[in-house]
Order: C-alpha cells, then structure tokens, then sequence
C-alpha cells in the first residue's frame, strides 16, 4: 500500500467520515482514495474550489465535533494556513497533513522537509501550537493518523502529519489499525441545542484582551501537558553511543543505513528519531547531550531541527548539520562520511 | 540477504508496473519489500524509475542508490545508472533501445531485444516485463515460481483480462 493511501484508510477507520480537499502533488492518492471510499460508506468526500475554502470546511465540520481532515502538500498547507490558525484559536480538534515537496514558492514536486518551521512553530498569525507527528514508514502513516486524531480530541487542537513525498509515495507492507473511533466527550461541539441546553458557541475572536488573554494562557496550560505526556521517538543505539544523530521521517531510515555502516567500522553512533516533532523529544535530547560529545541533524531542509536540538540541548555540545534541499535525499554514503568527520573531530 | 533493484526507463514503459509486481512478488513470499517510485510530472515521456528492494531483513532507507541489479529500458537510464552498480550486479538492457553495450567488466550483463520481442508479438506494451521474465530466471533470490498472485495483485481489476498476455510476456522473458 502506498503511504499516501495508509493514511486515508487509516483515516477511514479511526471513524473520519469527512474529507475536504484540493489537489497536489505528491499527497493527491489521499484524496483520491477518499474519492473513492467516502460515498460508499456514508461519508463525505468533497474536492473545494481552493485550499483556503477546503480548511475552512473543515472548521465547520470540526465544530459540530465530528472527525474531519484535510491533505495537501507545501504550497498548499501555506494557503491552509489562515483556517489552521482559526482552528487552533477556536480550540478545534481536526487532522491536517502535509506531504512535503520542495520550497519556498512552488518549488518541486520532489521531496523534503522544509516545512518543518511551518508546522512546528506555528505556520500562521497568533500564539498556538499543533500536534505534530512524523511518520518513517508507510506503518506510521497509518498507525500516527490514527494517534493524530485521538490527540486531536483529547486535547481540542489541530494535529498534523508532516510526511514527506517519499513516505507518500513509497508501498511497503502495512497492518492497518483495528477500526476504532475512540469516542472524546465534546459537550462544546455545535450539534443542536434541541431546547434542552444553552447554546454553544464556537468562535475565535475575542475583542475584550482580558479575555483573549484568559484563552491563550489556557491554551498555554494546556500546551505544558501536552509537552509533559504525549512526546514520542525512537532510540536506536543509544546505549554506548559517543554520537548522536537526530533525524525524522525519510532521513531517518537513510541515517540508520549510515549508523549500520559506521557501527562495523568502530564508531560509537546512535540516533533519536523524533516521532512527535511538536511536543519535541527535549528531556531525551538533554539525556544524551550527558553522555555524547556531539549531534548531527539529519534533513531536508537548511537545518531547521538543527535549531530545536540546540535548544533541547542548550548548546551543550557541538551539533552538526547533514542536509540535502530541494528535492534531493541525502544518501547513506554522505551520512556516514558527515559521522566520520565529526568522530575525527568535527567540520562544521 | 538483500536485493536491491532499480528499475530505470522513460514514462509510459510500465517501469513502475514492473517493479511493483517485483514487490507483490516478495510481499506474498513473505519478505520484507519497498517500492519507491521517482518520476516527473508527465504521464508519458520524462524519466522514471522505482527502487524495489526485497529482503529478509528489515528495510532502512528505501532509496536504492547502488543497486544489486539495474534493469534499464532506455540509453540516458544506462549512462546514468552503469557506474552506480555494486561490483558484482547484475545489468538487464533493453538491446532494442540501446545500441552501446554496458562497459563494465566486473558485472553480469543480459541484453535482451525486449522491445523488439513485444513488437513481433504483438504486445508492444510489454516489454517491461518480458524484461522482468528474464530478471527472474537469473536472480535466484528473485525466482519465476508463484508470478500468478502478484500478478493478479497489480493488474488492476478492470484489467484481469491482462493477466494472461502478461504471464506471456514473463514467459518470453524467461525462456529468452
């Protein structure tokens, strides 16, 4: 199964019975898919007339507490982002997924990670954040979607997947979830008063600043507890590792291919995968700055995570930076010289 | 034991076809398997080609960048990919397309005519896996036995009619 299809299936089964969507490579199997399953299972697949009109339908579905998503890829998340902001401002829980392709401007259709400031560090107007997770196999495509949307509800937020074109595109064995619809209790959700309560309202703009205030430190709290349980990686050779390399999504599977390489000739190398990219995986990154004398970050992009690790790790140790951009992959043989230089001492 | 593959051709060879039968081929055998396909925006022309790779153990990167085996369908394809092959692989060409031969001496080298074959037959679209047919045969870890389920996997359902003159076209490969 093709990543792309991993997560409208997965999708599907966590009991998304909406989709709003606008086509773009490389994420356009996920609306196909929908396309195809939604009207046969009672669901809505509704392909608007730009992006910026498919997350505000989402909004609309998301206030009547319903579980809706949308898909797109860079450009398009960009123009998303106004509605994600409106979200996270009307504290809705919704699904939106980036499958990343190169940047800035319509850039390529080849894949990267440049999006990585965007969604982690809001991406649009206001003090907010988003839930964002990371899948590195067509698995965790299928497996996170399903983590996305239960944190989504529970914590009444907007969450992202930020994959990229490979993961979208690539087919590896999958074991779909076991249809589950965990069900949140959403007394604030706008589904009819039927005279027996007050109604509720559902809305972002606050012109008193006592109150617009009130909501974001609530939100803030809310942001704390998220940051204390719901942080998710791997560690992979970490034990005795001297090195550490922090890697996410498609480089990280090219960074393990590396460490393998590395471990037979004598090198002492790990890695932290980040699996949740916003809340960050600090107190493991801080854990490791003990023992390590020094990180690479492993990505796409002009080394947007490499910032987050310095600050996980107060710049403790020297982190290094291993990228390829617009399109391009770095490949294992460039990711163990990268861990070569840096075990003979460094060239940054 | 792992095999990596790249499948490497113009769009519209069924380049992404192929290597994603190769794949079913290893799912249903219970190996471990990646697809990763790259191609342009047109649906014909431009350049494509997929990294299979099928293995016994867990796969990391899924891109194949040297491969055990290259199967290439047209001349920018070998010129691209000839020198990327691990010492030892092995080499399909497609001997209609491309005229020059393969310059390496320390690889195995098999020049099917797999367009020309497709031509005489009369099913011109399947060269891809004429040239799969005789991938199969030479890479033992691959192997022609059990080509009927991930055949009826990857033609789509609308297509089973397909599924005979596909295993034809596999069959040429093999006894070729």
């Amino acid at each position: 199964m093709k990543g792309n299809e991993a997560i409208a299936e997965a999708a599907i089964r966590a009991g998304c019975m909406h989709y709003f969507g606008y086509p773009i490579t490389p994420q356009t199997e996920i609306a196909a898919y929908m396309a195809k399953r939604m009207p046969k299972i009672g669901g809505v697949f509704l392909q608007a007339e730009s992006e910026i009109a498919a997350v505000n339908m989402v909004l609309g579905v998301a206030a009547t507490g319903k579980r809706v998503m949308t898909s797109s890829s860079s450009p398009g998340v960009s123009l998303k982002s106004e509605g994600i902001s409106y979200l996270a401002g009307s504290d809705l829980p919704a699904l939106i997924v980036n499958v990343q392709r190169g940047g800035p401007g319509l850039g390529g259709i080849q894949p990267s990670q440049s999006d990585y400031f965007q969604a982690v560090k809001g991406g649009s107007h206001g003090d907010f954040k988003k839930i964002v997770l990371a899948p590195s196999s067509v698995q965790e495509m299928a497996s996170l979607t399903s983590t996305a949307f239960d944190l989504a509800d529970k914590y009444r937020m907007p969450a992202m997947i930020l994959a990229d074109g490979t993961m979208g595109q690539m087919m590896e064995p999958v074991e779909l979830p076991e249809p589950n619809a965990k069900s949140f209790d959403k007394p604030w959700a706008l589904t009819g008063t039927k005279g027996e309560r007050k109604h509720n309202i559902v809305n972002s703009l606050y012109l008193k600043p006592e109150e617009l205030e009130k909501t974001n430190f609530e939100r803030y709290e809310r942001y704390k507890e998220i940051e204390e349980n719901e942080v998710l990686y791997e560690e992979y050779l970490m034990e005795d590792a001297e090195i550490c390399v922090v890697s996410f999504g498609i480089t990280a599977r090219v960074a393990k291919n590396a460490i393998v390489e590395a471990r037979a000739k004598g090198i002492k190398v790990g890695m932290i995968r980040p699996i949740t990219l916003w809340p960050f995986p600090n107190k493991a990154l801080r854990a490791a700055a003990d023992k390590c004398k020094a990180f690479i970050s492993v990505e796409m992009n002009m080394g947007q995570m490499m910032e987050d690790v310095q600050l996980a790790i107060e710049c403790k140790k020297p982190v290094y930076l291993c990228n390829r951009v617009g399109g391009m992959i770095p490949s294992p043989e460039e990711v163990l010289a990268k861990i070569e230089s840096v075990n003979e001492g460094g060239d940054k | 034991m792992s095999c990596n593959i790249l499948f490497a051709g113009f769009g519209g060879q069924g380049i992404l076809f192929a290597g994603k039968f190769v794949a079913y081929k290893g799912l249903l055998e219970n190996k471990q398997v990646s697809w990763l396909p790259s191609y342009g925006p047109e649906m014909r022309g431009g350049t494509a080609n997929c990294s299979v790779i099928v293995s016994d153990e867990p796969i990391g990167s899924p891109i194949v960048s040297n491969p055990d085996v290259l199967v290439a369908m047209n001349l920018p394809s070998l010129d691209r990919y000839e020198n990327e092959v691990v010492s030892g692989g092995k080499i399909f060409v497609d001997s209609t397309l491309i005229s020059r031969k393969v310059e390496r001496t320390d690889v195995d080298v098999y020049y099917i005519p797999a367009t020309e074959i497709a031509n005489e037959k009369g099913i011109s679209t399947l060269a891809n896996m004429i040239i799969t047919g005789k991938l199969l045969k030479e890479v033992p870890s691959l192997g022609f036995d059990g080509i009927d389920a991930p055949l009826a996997k990857v033609v789509s359902a609308r297509h089973q009619d397909l599924l005979e003159v596909n295993k034809t076209a596999l069959k040429l490969g093999y006894d070729y």
